[in-house]
Formats: C-alpha cells, sequence, structure tokens
C-alpha cells in the first residue's frame, strides 16, 4: 500500500516537474516575471480547436502556434491584457476563459442572485402566513383537550 | 385556482429548461461568431505556393467576389471536399487556397519547399484543382490573423476585400445553398 502511494506520487510529481521542464526548454525568458506570466496565459487561453482545453494543455496545431506567438508578444513587451485583446480581435471573446460581461453575460452574475432573492422572498412570505392560520378559538380548543386529559 | 397556478410554475420551469437542453443538442460548439467578418483582409506579404518568387498581398482580393479555403494536403477533411469545390470552380467561382503545412515549422521538423509542392501537385492531380492559385502561409502567421482554428475553412471575400464569412469545417452543397449562396449571389449581382 505505502509503495503504492509513493509510486503514485513519484509519477504526479515526476509529471507536474516534466510540465515545468518543458516550458523553460522551448521557451526561454530573461525575467522570473515574464515566464509567470506566460504559464499564466497559457493555463487562461483556450485552444480554439480543443475547446476544453487551454492551450497550455493542448497539443493541436494551433495551440502549439498560440503559445510561440504568446511567447513572441511577451518578447515584445506586451501586457497581459494585450495580449488578451490580441487574441480575442483574433478567435474572439471565446478564446479567454474568463468570459467579459455584457447584456447577454450578466445573467450568468445575475440569475443565481435572483434565484436567492426569490427563494429567501418565498421562505418568508410562507413563514408569515403560517400564525395567522391559528387562531384563539382553536388555541382554547387545544387547551380544554389538554386540560381534560390531565 | 390560485393553488393550480402555483403548482404550475415548477411545471412552467420544467418545460423551460427541456427545451434548452433540447436546443443544445443540436447546436453545434465549434460554430461561434467571427469576430473578423465585415473588416478588411489582414494585411499580409506571403509567397505563391507553386512559384515562390511571386508574392501576394491583401490588395491581390480587390475587385473580384473570392473564397478563400484554408487547406492542406495532411487534412482529410480537405481531401473530402476538393473534389465540390472543383465543382464549384466549374461553375465559374473565383477560389484561392490557403495553403499551411504543419512540418513547416521548428516544433515539427523541417521539410524542403520542393517537398510541399511535390505532395500538392500529386494530391490536386489525383482530385483536381479548384484553385486559382495558393497562397502559401509560410509560418501561418495570416491564419492567425484569420482567427483559423484548424483545416478546412473556408471566407467569402467580397470586391473591396472585407470578410463576408467564415466557414468552419467542410464545404458541401448542403453549407454552400445554406449559408454562402444567398450572400454571395447579391455580392456578384452588385
Amino acid at each position: 500500500m505505502n509503495r503504492l502511494v509513493a509510486t503514485l506520487l513519484i509519477l504526479v510529481l515526476g509529471s507536474f516537474a516534466s510540465l515545468v521542464l518543458a516550458t523553460e526548454d522551448k521557451f526561454h525568458f530573461e525575467s522570473p516575471e515574464k515566464t509567470a506570466l506566460f504559464i499564466e496565459l497559457t493555463k487562461e487561453l483556450r485552444c480554439p480547436k480543443c475547446q476544453n482545453q487551454n492551450i497550455a494543455d493542448s497539443d493541436a496545431m494551433i495551440a502549439v502556434d498560440l503559445k510561440r506567438k504568446v511567447y513572441e508578444l511577451l518578447q515584445k513587451d506586451y501586457d497581459k491584457d494585450q495580449v488578451i485583446d490580441f487574441m480575442k480581435q483574433r478567435y474572439g471573446d471565446f478564446v479567454y476563459y474568463q468570459p467579459p460581461v455584457n447584456p447577454m453575460t450578466i445573467w450568468l452574475w445575475l440569475l443565481p442572485v435572483l434565484f436567492i432573492l426569490v427563494a429567501l422572498a418565498g421562505i418568508v412570505m410562507t413563514r408569515k402566513r403560517q400564525p395567522s392560520e391559528i387562531n384563539d378559538e382553536q388555541l382554547a380548543k387545544a387547551q380544554a383537550i389538554l386540560e381534560r386529559d390531565e | 385556482m390560485k393553488k393550480i397556478a402555483v403548482y404550475l410554475i415548477p411545471l412552467g420551469l420544467f418545460f423551460g429548461l427541456i427545451i434548452f437542453l433540447y436546443q443544445g443538442l443540436f447546436s453545434n460548439p465549434r460554430e461561434h461568431q467571427s469576430s473578423l467578418l465585415e473588416q478588411p483582409m489582414p494585411e499580409f506579404v506571403l509567397p505563391d505556393l507553386m512559384n515562390i518568387e511571386q508574392t501576394y498581398t491583401q490588395d491581390v482580393f480587390l475587385g473580384k467576389v473570392t473564397l478563400l479555403n484554408v487547406w492542406g494536403v495532411w487534412c482529410i477533411t480537405c481531401a473530402i471536399e476538393l473534389p465540390y469545390l472543383k465543382q464549384l470552380q466549374d461553375e465559374g467561382k473565383h477560389i484561392v487556397g490557403l495553403y499551411f503545412d504543419q512540418d513547416m515549422d521548428p516544433d515539427f521538423g523541417i521539410k524542403t519547399v520542393a517537398r510541399v509542392q511535390q505532395e500538392v501537385t500529386d494530391k490536386l492531380n489525383q482530385l483536381g484543382n479548384p484553385y486559382a492559385y495558393n497562397i502559401f502561409d509560410v509560418k501561418r502567421d495570416l491564419s492567425m490573423d484569420l482567427g483559423v482554428t484548424g483545416a478546412p475553412e473556408t471566407y467569402l471575400i467580397d470586391q473591396q476585400g472585407k470578410i463576408r464569412l467564415h466557414h468552419i469545417g467542410d464545404m458541401n452543397p448542403r453549407v454552400w445553398n445554406n449559408k454562402f449562396a444567398p450572400i454571395y449571389d447579391a455580392l456578384v449581382a452588385q
């Protein structure tokens, strides 16, 4: 059992290490900040071909091209937003995992809040209604029954 | 009466959800609005595939309606659409190829231009040549500027050199009749 865990751990750590090495192998940056930004960007940009992967994960040709383009742009001292804008101009909002807020996508944020508000209102309303259903007459009756049992 | 209305709310929500999800079954996730529509062709200077000495720029599209077809011999779907493109060309459409090769790339190993030309000639001899000429996107820069996700893709470019349509996937009679023909015919009639 312990050996199994150890083997798994080595495999997992090993794959991480090779990932980092692969990045550093192919794309050399003069500063660690740029390397970090490169890794961040390739994780947040979406591969237009294999849509459930970011370009860091994907091996599609387009993802390789996009990675190289990100590298080139960073070498030209583009900042993060400029790189994202460059990609959006070509591949649309779709290429970036964070959707922009516009009249259509605002519902992604509004709907959950609206749902909570409506549910709260529903709970409050049903709570309010309940006490009024028991009146003094019923209470007196109940009291009478209790006393009789004693 | 009021009670019935209350009970109908979840039923209504349920049907709303069903309709929404049902539509999802038939929607194509690859289909999304190209951000380049109504934009002029990106600037480029690229060689002719068969005659590397000759170069083209974005001005080559001015004055006629062009179908720009992104393809490569390594792309299987492209081979399937070639005969139909040939048919479109026989009907008088002006089709230009945008050729790129995955092997012309330091990441994939270098291939000589002569070999690429040979492969293309073989393929076109075998399946028919619909292209007036092929632009060779050596480093795939133009493909990137055009938002190409992979081959095959087809663009409709008008007489002013503006992109009017971007189709991802193969060209076939259904796509032509539903998507391209109305816009193409209107442009040609101008």
